[in-house]
């Protein structure tokens, strides 16, 4: 170093030199760091979905991909609808006090129209596909089960609403997607916005 | 340094044959008054598109939601584009035709468009649809002076109308000349300027990133330019240490 | 903060050589003062490197190295993957301004004559890197499976058929099928994305530590290690860090300015970087009507034609071309010149080397042009100058009248 130097003019230099290049490598890194997130192939495979439900005949289950998981939709019977109050005891939730629905399906029936229930197949323990069980007081599920899904995997039960009953691993009832009524018969999955699709 | 400068200014020279050759190899190819801020005629060469080369060809890298970058509203691309009830705008362009089926009727499978304007240019485009004229000795009726017995017919000729090709002799030269024998629905000039407007959809279906490429490069360049008068200073300050 | 930062390195450099590396190349390497422009490139090399690996990773997670899928694939990064594009485009005209730095590098080497004693290892070093990354930029071209890729390795390929006897069988083997198919992108695309770079990014490795071991030289051609200071420090040498760190940023930001330049607007350049025909898929029935291999291979490929056709064989042309490129390794003991940089030597040299980069760049846009007799005749007579300019050399450089180098390094 020599004796004449202007330190604070190095000082200044310095800085405004390693601020501008600690920019434009944030700059250059970002389009890298972003080129990981879902690509347009992605979203259009994850797009919203037109379901028509006026064909599903009463207490069956349909599944529909939705962003590449599968979406349940039950139409569920008068009877079917008059067991879900019976046996709120026995549920860890029966309330739908945590959010894993929106807004608009915090009901007991978890859904727009009780008829309709819209679900994802994903059991909330570690992600397995619980199976349909809509029977009453089959042999394998004991004398008081009034119909819903159990988990293979696991042993997980959840009601005909997709609440969790108490006792089993999984913590919380089964997600209810965004989705709205196109029309009387037609559900859009993964959209709920106001103004048409 | 002296002898280095020579070296480059040579290096140079040899240079410019390069590029003189390179851009007089096509032919004679009329200019595309390609446009791509131009968002109203690509959003008309969208609607030739559909109507007119989708019948055959397909875009089987273009999603049809892209278009909103040409300013297009989904309602838009749904009415205008006359995509069929149920389909997804997420989905890619397909021909109406089967390719199996095309290649039949035409001898050829018709070639996928995404980015004809890349492997062809733009020039060729506007110069190819503007050339076909007709032909009694092709099976389609239909030949081309860009693309000699190509297998497409003219699509067009109801805008267009129909051309014939005459030759002329003089001198022992043979000089082509397209004249224009019945009218199209289109005067020649909008004629030309709806394939201006399809050559200019097609450039920005061959590359749709390069509606932001250009101003993302002016950003870029601008940037460097301020770091770059930046490291100079500091690299002329610290250097000063040294004699 | 700083107490605990200065602990940690303790407690590294206790187990690890962390200052002692830093120390011997970059804080107190020293490096002769005096480097002009030609200097840059070496760094400049190692940035674009550095740029090629981290987009061809970013590359390599979208694209699919199989013949229905290839193309596709690559489209599907321009358009669908979120700025997809970009880092194509970063890739793509890193191969060819990895290949200008790359010459620009190696013509420094031969003005000021770097690949002479002590640093033939490194020249040579520095050679294997260059024919590593001609591998690499070749079989990375056939990726996009275009019609120029295809057709391209498909010549290439059928080169190495012409060597006598075992030609056919190697070009099976390189191949691994009877056409340029599935299986040669396949391996192409493991060759191109693990095995090659694994090897350059070693040799470079080897490249910085053998030229930190002899010094670099300079402009002057002159030891700066002759005259040393009280320390022990060559009195010419300065402190890569901070004077050469920062001279090297500055050309850094120099060249990403043009990097960028043509990556947002001009990523083809014309069709040089990239060519129209490669926009076609790669269809095996149908050849191109004419096919060029990319520019940075064009010298070569220009001496490949030049030469005629001799026993009705290729071969000759083959091995014309490949000696070419091989011919660089043997640089340190064909200069006899008693000086090293072209600052001191004398007529003969300076015309002889400007005649050299006359008929590489010559052929190169040879190379890229159709043959035609008087093109063929021109690359003849351009190949011979390339090929005099190597072997006259023990001769020419012995007898031409240099001027007395100075002791100490001069300032420009």
């Amino acid at each position: 170093m020599t004796e004449n130097v202007d330190r604070s003019k190095r000082r200044l230099l310095i800085a405004a030199t390693t601020a501008a290049g600690g920019v434009a490598a944030a700059g250059a890194g970002a389009p890298f760091v972003l080129s990981l997130m879902p690509s347009e192939r992605a979203k259009a495979a994850g797009a919203p979905v037109d379901v028509d439900v006026s064909a599903i005949e009463p207490g069956m289950m349909i599944s529909v991909e939705w962003q590449g998981k599968p979406v349940w939709i039950v139409r569920r019977t008068k009877e079917m609808l008059d067991t879900l109050a019976k046996h709120d005891d026995k549920l860890v939730d029966p309330k739908s006090s945590v959010p894993q629905q929106p807004e608009y399906c915090n009901n007991p029936y978890r859904s727009i129209k009780p008829e309709f229930l819209v679900v994802l197949g994903v059991c909330t323990h570690l992600g397995c596909s619980p199976t349909y069980r809509p029977e009453v007081a089959p042999v394998d599920l004991g004398t008081d089960w009034p119909g819903g899904w159990f988990c293979p995997c696991h042993g997980s039960r959840f009601d005909l609403s997709a609440r969790v009953y108490k006792g089993v691993p999984a913590p919380t009832n089964m997600i209810v997607p965004p989705h709205k009524y196109l029309s009387d018969g037609r559900i859009l999955i993964g959209d709920d916005s106001k103004e048409a699709a | 340094m002296k002898a280095i400068k020579k070296l480059c200014m040579l290096a140079l020279l040899l240079m410019v044959p390069v590029l003189a050759v390179a851009s007089g190899a096509e032919g004679h190819l009329d200019k595309a008054p390609v446009d791509l801020k131009d968002k109203v005629s690509m959003q008309r060469g969208a609607k030739l598109f559909t109507f007119y080369c989708l019948s055959c060809h397909s875009a089987s890298y273009m999603r049809y939601n892209r278009l909103k970058d040409i300013g297009m509203s989904e309602e838009q691309i749904k009415k205008d584009l006359l995509l069929p009830e149920g389909a997804k705008l997420g989905s890619t362009m397909p021909a109406a035709m089967d390719k199996e089926a095309a290649k039949q009727v035409y001898g050829v499978a018709p070639p996928d468009l995404s980015v004809i304007t890349r492997s062809r240019s733009p020039d060729w485009i506007y110069t190819y649809l503007r050339s076909f004229h007709v032909d009694s000795k092709r099976p389609s009726g239909w030949n081309n002076v860009i693309f000699p017995n190509v297998g497409m017919p003219n699509v067009l000729a109801e805008l267009q109308g129909e051309q014939e090709l005459k030759v002329e002799k003089r001198d022992g030269h043979e000089t082509k000349k397209l004249v224009l024998a019945k009218h199209g629905s289109m005067k020649p000039a909008e004629f030309d300027t709806a394939i201006a407007d399809l050559t200019n959809f097609l450039v920005f279906v061959g590359e749709p990133a390069k509606l932001v490429r250009y101003n993302l490069g002016y950003i870029v360049l601008g940037f460097l330019s301020v770091l770059f008068v930046l490291i100079y200073a500091l690299k002329k300050e610290i250097w000063k240490d040294i004699h | 903060m700083m107490k605990l930062l200065n602990g940690l390195i303790g407690w590294i450099d206790a187990r690890f050589p962390l200052i002692s590396t830093y120390k011997a190349h970059v804080s107190e390497y020293y490096a002769p003062k005096n480097f002009n422009f030609w200097y840059f490139f070496g760094s400049l090399a190692l940035l674009v490197l550095v740029i090629q690996i981290v987009s061809g990773i970013f590359l390599t997670m979208n694209y699919k190295p199989d013949a229905l899928l290839a193309f596709a694939s690559v489209e599907y990064i321009m358009r669908d993957v979120q700025w997809g594009w970009l880092l194509r485009y970063i890739h793509s005209t890193g191969a060819s301004m990895f290949f200008v730095v790359l010459y620009l590098h190696m013509f420094r080497g031969l003005m000021y004559g770097s690949y002479r004693k002590p640093r033939e290892l490194l020249w040579i070093i520095g050679m294997i890197i260059y024919l590593a990354l001609m591998g690499e930029a070749f079989m990375g071209y056939l990726l996009p499976w275009g019609q120029m890729s295809f057709w391209g390795a498909q010549v290439i390929v059928n080169l190495f058929s012409s060597v006598p006897f075992i030609g056919q069988d190697l070009a099976l083997l390189i191949r691994g099928d009877f056409v340029v198919s599935d299986t040669t992108l396949n391996r192409f695309f493991a060759l191109h994305v693990v095995a090659i770079p694994l090897i350059v990014v070693l040799i470079v490795v080897a490249h910085v530590v053998a030229l930190h071991e002899v010094g670099s030289n300079n402009p002057d051609g002159i030891e700066i290690k002759k005259h040393k200071d009280a320390n022990g420090n060559p009195l010419d040498g300065i402190p890569f860090h901070p004077y050469y760190t920062v001279k090297d940023g500055l050309g850094a930001v120099g060249f990403l300015i043009i990097f960028c330049a043509i990556i947002f607007f001009a990523p083809d350049m014309g069709g040089y970087f990239l060519e129209y025909n490669n926009f076609v898929p790669a269809n095996p029935m149908k050849t191109p009507e004419h096919i060029a291999p990319v520019w940075y291979f064009t010298p070569y490929y220009a001496i490949l034609r030049a030469v005629p056709p001799m026993f009705g064989s290729q071969f000759p042309g083959v091995v014309a071309m490949g000696v070419a490129t091989v011919i660089f390794f043997f640089l340190p003991w064909l200069d006899r010149g008693k000086v090293k940089s072209i600052r001191y030597r004398g007529p003969i040299y300076k015309t002889f080397l400007a005649l050299f980069v006359i008929s590489f760049v010559g052929l190169g846009w040879l190379g890229l042009m159709p043959a035609t007799p008087l093109y063929t005749w021109v690359s003849r007579v351009l190949a011979v100058v390339y090929f005099a300019f190597f072997l006259l050399m023990p001769w020419y450089t012995k007898i031409d009248k240099t001027k007395p180098e100075p002791d100490r390094v001069t300032s420009k």
